[in-house]
């Protein structure tokens, strides 16, 4: 137990920057009022909780999981680090993607209707 | 006020709680049991020298399917919101200014490498860092290029969502195709085709296949999104 930033500097940074790409995101999507500012939050929180899913599976001191020469792949396993995270993290942006692609559309289609993109001009779902 | 108030009491709260996660965060010093399965058997079982390609498109085929689906639900939902009428289209392209001549003899130039560029990275997938996903994005960004260049060109949608239809539908193939060969629980199963020599282009079975076809489908697919957004 305790702070391990002495003993694995790389993973911690990794983890810390992660972590605070959350805040900050939550942080944009709560205060501002232009819709696309909300979207760009909401991409800055997706890259966070991403290079907190890397920084897990990175173990220190260890090398990508490409086993390409035969030294490698005698000893891989101390050599390479987990290649499930990586998987999962391309998996995560490329839905990522998709949902961004359709958060825009539907701002273009809100923009038509009232020709603003003030989130407080659109009240209707608001309680 | 009182809502900024809250708002920085929440996020005050939530960082606490970051930073006791950060404070007893132990990391790993070995592989976990699963990733030492495929990092030990991943080449000699599938053939495949990049073990992401290995879980991303046999270990944990089925999750890339989905991701396909996921994809594609997207981009047809872009498509039918910014869905345009024909004489709407026109009235609007009159307003677009011509691109500087840098641009255009620059695309000309750049956008067969880009989509070369594109081709090495999902052909070689199972050999070196990249993938479908990838190849298919560089794909997409030299369209982009191809929009700033010509403005006022449209892309064939027909041949687009042809090639992108034939793709999805042959990726679900081969998956059905692995358990005809091999039998039940092989679904997107590799290894119907022989595995070949390992770190050569033509190995792997049939991951370089699968990594041809999403390649072609998202690469069509994000270029159909961007020709939607850019008719608006």
């Amino acid at each position: 137990m305790g702070l391990y930033l002495n003993q694995y500097p790389l993973a911690s940074i990794v983890l810390i920057t992660g972590f605070m790409m959350i805040l900050i995101g939550l942080w944009g999507m709560l205060t501002k009022t232009n819709i696309i500012k909300i979207i760009i939050s909401i991409t800055v929180v997706e890259t966070g909780v991403n290079v907190i899913l890397v920084s897990i599976g990175y173990i220190q001191g260890r090398t990508a999981p490409i086993l390409d020469t035969a030294v490698l792949q005698i000893d891989a396993l101390s050599r390479v680090v987990d290649p499930i995270p990586s998987a999962l993290v391309l998996t995560s942006i490329v839905i990522g993607l998709g949902t961004t692609a359709l958060m825009l559309s539907y701002v273009i289609k809100m923009y038509r209707v009232r020709q603003s993109l003030n989130i407080e001009d659109f009240g209707v779902l608001k309680w | 006020m009182i809502k900024r108030f809250f708002i920085a009491l929440s996020l005050i709260i939530l960082a606490g709680t970051f930073a006791k996660v950060v404070y007893n965060f132990v990391p790993n010093t070995e592989l976990t049991n699963v990733a030492k399965h495929y990092v030990q058997h991943g080449t000699q079982e599938l053939g495949a020298t990049n073990l992401v390609t290995a879980v991303v498109v046999t270990y944990r085929g089925l999750d890339t399917l989905g991701e396909v689906v996921v994809l594609f639900i997207s981009a047809a939902g872009v498509g039918l919101l910014l869905r345009r009428r024909k004489n709407d289209l026109v009235t609007k392209e009159e307003k677009r200014t011509e691109p500087s001549f840098l641009v255009q003899s620059v695309a000309e130039i750049l956008v067969p490498l880009i989509f070369m560029l594109g081709a090495y990275i999902f052909l070689n997938g199972h050999l070196t860092p990249g993938g479908g996903f990838q190849g298919g994005a560089v794909i997409a960004s030299g369209t982009m290029l191809l929009f700033l260049a010509a403005p006022y060109k449209h892309l064939n949608h027909g041949v687009l969502t042809a090639l992108e239809s034939i793709s999805g539908f042959a990726y679900v193939l081969i998956g059905i195709l692995g358990v005809t060969l091999l039998g039940a629980g092989h679904f997107i199963d590799n290894r119907f085709l022989p595995l070949g020599e390992l770190g050569t282009l033509l190995s792997a079975g049939a991951i370089p296949i699968i990594y041809i076809i999403i390649g072609l489908k998202v690469g069509t697919e994000l270029s159909v999104v961007l020709e939607d957004m850019r008719e608006e």
